[in-house]
Parts: C-alpha cells; structure tokens; sequence
C-alpha cells in the first residue's frame, strides 16, 4: 500500500525583481517585473507503509516547498498529490489528524507556556482519549528523556530540549506518517543520537513512515534505505542508499606516504595488472591510489607497493556519502 | 468543540505569563477616562444636556465604552500579520482545526481574560471616582451583555479581514494602525455617533464601525429605548452575518495564494 503517491506534482511561484536605482524603484511603484520560478518542476513519487525516505538536496531545491505540498500548507500548482488515500489541502482538517510534522526551523509548541499545557492543548486538538495519550505519550515521554521539561515554558528551553518536546508533540496522536524538515538542524551529537534511535524505534513498533529531509547525510545513513535527490525542482535520483553508494562509491582510496621520491611510472610499473587509478596527493612523497574492487585487490596492491617502496604511513579511506552526493551534484544527474 | 474551550484556556495561561501589561493596561484606561471626564465637564459647563444625553450620561457613555473595548479590543489582526509575515501560519495549517476559528477563540479568551480581571474591577474603582449612572433594570444589562458579544464578533471580523491583508500586500503595518485609529473614532468610543453632524451620521450607517462601541454603550446609559435597542442588537447581528463573506472569500483566496515566507 502506498502511504504517499505523487504524480507530475509542480509549484511555481510568482516573484518580482526590483528594478536598479531611484528611477528604477518608481517604476516598480506602477508595473514590476514578476518572474516564475519553478520551485518543484514535474516530480513523481511514491512511498510505501513503513519506509524511512531521505528527501534531500541542495538549499532552495524543492524539498519544504513539497513536503509543505504533501502536509496540505500549500496547494499545488498542477498534478496530483495522495497522501494516506486523501488529497492534503482539500481535506485539511480530516487530514492533518493522519499526519504528524516536524519542523526543524520553527516551533509548533507555544512559546510561553509549559510544554505539558501545549501537550494538554494539542491532545484536545487531536483528541486523544486519556488512555491512549497515557499509554504512548509516557512511553516517548520517557525514550526522548522530558520529563524534567514538562513544566518549564518553551522559551526557557534549549534547543536540543526543544527539539525532543517537538518531537515529542508531533507525535501526541500518533500518527501513521511522519514528516521531518530538518529536524536535527543545530543538534550536538548525543541529542542527534537520541532522536535517530527514538525514530527507529518508533518505526519498527508502529510501521510508522518517516519522510526525512536534512543536510546531515549521517541521519540518512542512520536512518533511511532509500533517498529521493532533488536538484532545482527535479528528482534526480530515487533509489537505495545502498546502490547510490555501489554506483557512485567507487571503492575505496588508500593514501601512501613514501620515504623517498617516487615516479608515477614506477608506481605504475608495481601495479600495472590492478584496477587502480594513481594521483598525487597535497604534500610531498604522497600518492592516492584509487581502488576499484578493494575485495580482491586490497591486499595485493599493498604488499606490491610495500615490497617495492619504503614507506612511512599509509591509511586506507572509505568514499563518504557526502563525496558522493557533491559528485553527483557536479554532474547534475545520476542513474536510476 | 473541546479544543476550542482548551484554547480559550491557553490563552487565559499566556495572558497570566505577562501580568505586568494588565497593571498598565488598568492604568492607561483610567487615565483615558479620566481626561475624558474632565473634557466633558469642560464642554457641558454646566449644560443641562447635549444632543439629548445628561452630563452623568456622558460620563457613563465614556467608561462603559472604554470597559467595553477592553473586552472587544484585541491585537489578532497583529498576530495573524505576523504569523503570515514570519511564515508561523503553516505550523497552524497542520494542525485539524480552522485557523480564523482558532485565532477568534483565542481572541475570546483573551477579551474574557480582560472582562474579568480588568473591565469589572476597573468599573467598581472608575464608580467610586466619578458620578456614573448604571441602569437599575435587568433587561438594560441583558441586553448590553449581547450587545458587547456582537461587538466582539464584528471587530474580531474586521481584524480577521486586516490580518488576511497580509497574504495579499505582505505589510499591513500602516493599514492596521490607521484602521485602529479609523475603529475608535467611527465606532463612538471618541465622541457618541449623535454628536457628528448628519450627513456624517448617514454615512456612518453604512459601516460596522458603529456596531462596535456606539450601540452597545448607547443601550448601556439607556440613550436607547424600547425599540431601539431592539433594532441596534438586530443592526449588529446583521453586521455579524454580512462580515462573513468577505472573510471566506478572503480565505479561500489567501489559501490558494498563499507563500510560506523564510523557507
């Protein structure tokens, strides 16, 4: 069953540009000039019960312009968008009970009043039967550690406090679908941990299906099996984390720190039978040598390099997602 | 209907969080009434009545319109503006409940925050000080009590419709505080409608504003009699219904316009 289909979805926003100078601004006074940008150009998607998706990409590439279209904020400009079986923004209110939202950069909770009196508010909002809120909200109450938080108001939290009350609230009805926008944005790295573990958890008890946008590659590498790319309003990769990382990882990198001068011809020589590619590192006597199938090969191109050439350090680099994404970002595209 | 009580109490709780307004707040509408006292002394100097009301009933009119305000004013048109302005409004779009109804519960709890804690301890000090006239008869203060509902109901539609502004122009600053000044002098609290010549007067039908302070302070000094005070609750409750339709065509224009500014 899918929890979210999206076919052919586009928003474009009308914007003006401000003409240059004095004479420029009265001329604005009467016409303008309006552009449209395509914020979500023509994106299709579809996510199943259960799945942790990483929605990510670059600022300004589309990702809270379509979950603010999947959560009923904003009315698409054209396609069609069904999240659990209902179209967000014509039926809102029945809606938004089915769903539950994080938004990293604001906060849903009331500024100043105790989190549990927001808590008490949003479980009359949603309804919640004093059972129901018992038996679940002591449960995450507890996993996410607020207790000693409940009856402080919101302004007098700190952010990682805040971030696990948000999280906390998102959560009072809950809700089948989960939808984070930059949820660890700011976070140190104990509270990060709290919240990746808190999620897994929820999603393996409830099969609750999380849609994840961050700039924090490790939450998807935490968290998610499959990741949508977007690059200016269009969806360049949907697929595993596992087969993007195959695909564009290409193996592994060992750096050789040599005790002596080396040519490239020499190091050629050594291995010219291995997949391997040889660049000269930053500083002197270092060379990288680019493995293409670390499995077979490893062992083999270090004892080579070893018995040919004295050497003083060496270390053995794993690709990171990041490099992968900043490549795939330079090249625009990648394949399915 | 729960969570709108819930929201009344919220806003009881948020109105506690910021106590030290309130004991301005009492001071400022003292001294409003105060100099308007001592104005309307000036001005009757003596005068047995003007425009058909005594000078007791002037100084009623001025306090009760000034208590009443304290119950109908309030600053949603501001929230609202600046929920839209810092791109808040989608935090409420994802919530299961109706903004504009939500933002009007909280505006109740809010104005009943102020009957309570402000307008009737404010009337008892404002009775020792000054020579007002209350009304002995029931139905005067049943009928003021519907009245100052209706009051309610049409100022919180018009600040709906300035707050709703903001999805349009994007800065309603300017528009809010001269539509705040334009309330206070149009609605009666200034000077009573029956003061304003007559062609003004004609006009004047013709908008809410009246509705709002004129009517219900009118029926309280019981410058209204029998039919009259039928017919002004009957003019307002028509204003109430009439401001609905500009207020969903509004929303439902601003929902498909709408842009969720800072991200």
């Amino acid at each position: 069953m899918n929890v979210i289909e999206v076919e052919h979805l586009r928003k474009e926003f009308k914007s003006y540009s401000s003409r240059s100078g004095l004479k420029g601004a009265f001329r604005d006074l009467f016409t303008r000039n309006y552009k449209t940008i395509q914020a979500v150009d023509d994106i299709s998607f579809s996510v199943k019960k259960g799945e942790m998706v990483g929605y990510i990409g670059e600022n300004g590439a589309g990702k809270s312009t379509t979950i603010k279209m999947l959560t009923g904020i904003l009315t698409p400009s054209a396609g069609k968008v069904l999240v659990n079986g209902m179209n967000p923004h014509k039926e809102r209110e029945k809606f938004v009970r089915t769903i539950g939202v994080v938004f990293g950069q604001r906060s849903q909770l009331w500024w100043d009043i105790a989190v549990q009196e927001s808590f008490r508010l949003l479980k009359k909002v949603y309804q919640v039967s004093d059972q129901d809120y018992n038996e679940h909200m002591n449960h995450v109450i507890k996993t996410l550690d607020i207790e000693p938080l409940l009856d402080k108001p919101v302004r007098k939290l700190s952010l990682g406090q805040r971030m696990r009350c948000e999280l906390a609230a998102a959560l009072i009805h809950n809700p089948p679908l989960l939808f984070l926008d930059e949820p660890t944005i700011g976070l140190d790295v104990l509270v990060k941990l709290k919240i990746r573990q808190f999620l897994k958890e929820i999603n393996e008890k409830y099969q609750t299906t999380i849609l994840l946008t961050t700039h924090d590659l490790s939450d998807i590498e935490a968290l998610c099996e499959r990741v949508i790319m977007l690059d200016e309003g269009k969806i360049i990769y949907d697929g595993s984390l596992e087969h993007l990382r195959n695909e564009w990882g290409e193996g592994k990198q060992i750096e050789f720190q040599f005790g002596n001068e080396v040519e490239k011809e020499r190091l050629f020589q050594i291995t010219h039978d291995i997949n391997v590619h040889w660049t000269k590192g930053e500083r002197g006597n270092v060379w990288i040598a680019q493995l293409t199938n670390p499995e077979s090969e490893m062992s083999e191109l270090i004892s080579r390099v070893v018995a040919a050439e004295k050497i003083i350090d060496l270390s053995i680099q794993e690709i990171s997602t990041e490099e992968i994404i900043r490549n795939i970002y330079e090249k625009g595209e990648a394949t399915k | 209907m729960g969570k709108y009580i819930e929201m009344i109490r919220i806003r009881f709780l948020m109105m506690l969080a910021y106590r030290t307004n309130y004991y301005t707040g009492i001071l400022i509408y003292s001294i409003n009434i105060g100099a308007y006292y001592f104005l309307w002394s000036a001005i009757y100097g003596g005068k047995e009545n003007i425009q058909g009301l005594s000078i007791s009933q002037m100084i009623t009119y001025v306090a009760v319109s000034w208590m009443a305000r304290a119950f109908y004013f309030n600053n949603i048109d501001r929230e609202i503006a600046m929920e839209i302005k810092e791109g808040k409004v989608a935090v409420e779009l994802i919530r299961p409940y109706h903004y504009l109804g939500m933002k009007t519960m909280q505006a109740l709890g809010e104005g009943i925050f102020r009957l309570v804690f402000f307008s009737l301890p404010g009337m008892v000090i404002v009775s020792f000080i000054f020579p007002l006239q209350f009304s002995t008869d029931v139905s005067t203060w049943g009928f003021f009590a519907l009245s100052i509902l209706f009051s309610f109901i049409i100022n919180t539609q018009i600040n709906l419709m300035t707050g709703m502004l903001t999805f349009f122009l994007f800065n309603v600053d300017g528009l809010m505080r001269s539509k705040r000044v334009l309330i206070d002098l149009f609605s009666g609290l200034l000077l009573p409608i029956s003061f304003y010549p007559l062609w003004a007067q004609e006009l004047m039908k013709w908008f809410p504003f009246q509705a709002i302070s004129y009517l219900p302070s009118m029926i309280f000094t019981e410058g209204f009699k029998g039919q009259e005070v039928v017919e002004a609750i009957l003019l307002q409750a028509l204003w109430a219904v009439i401001l609905i339709i500009p207020i969903q065509i509004m929303w439902s224009l601003a929902k498909k316009k709408m842009v969720i500014q800072g991200g």
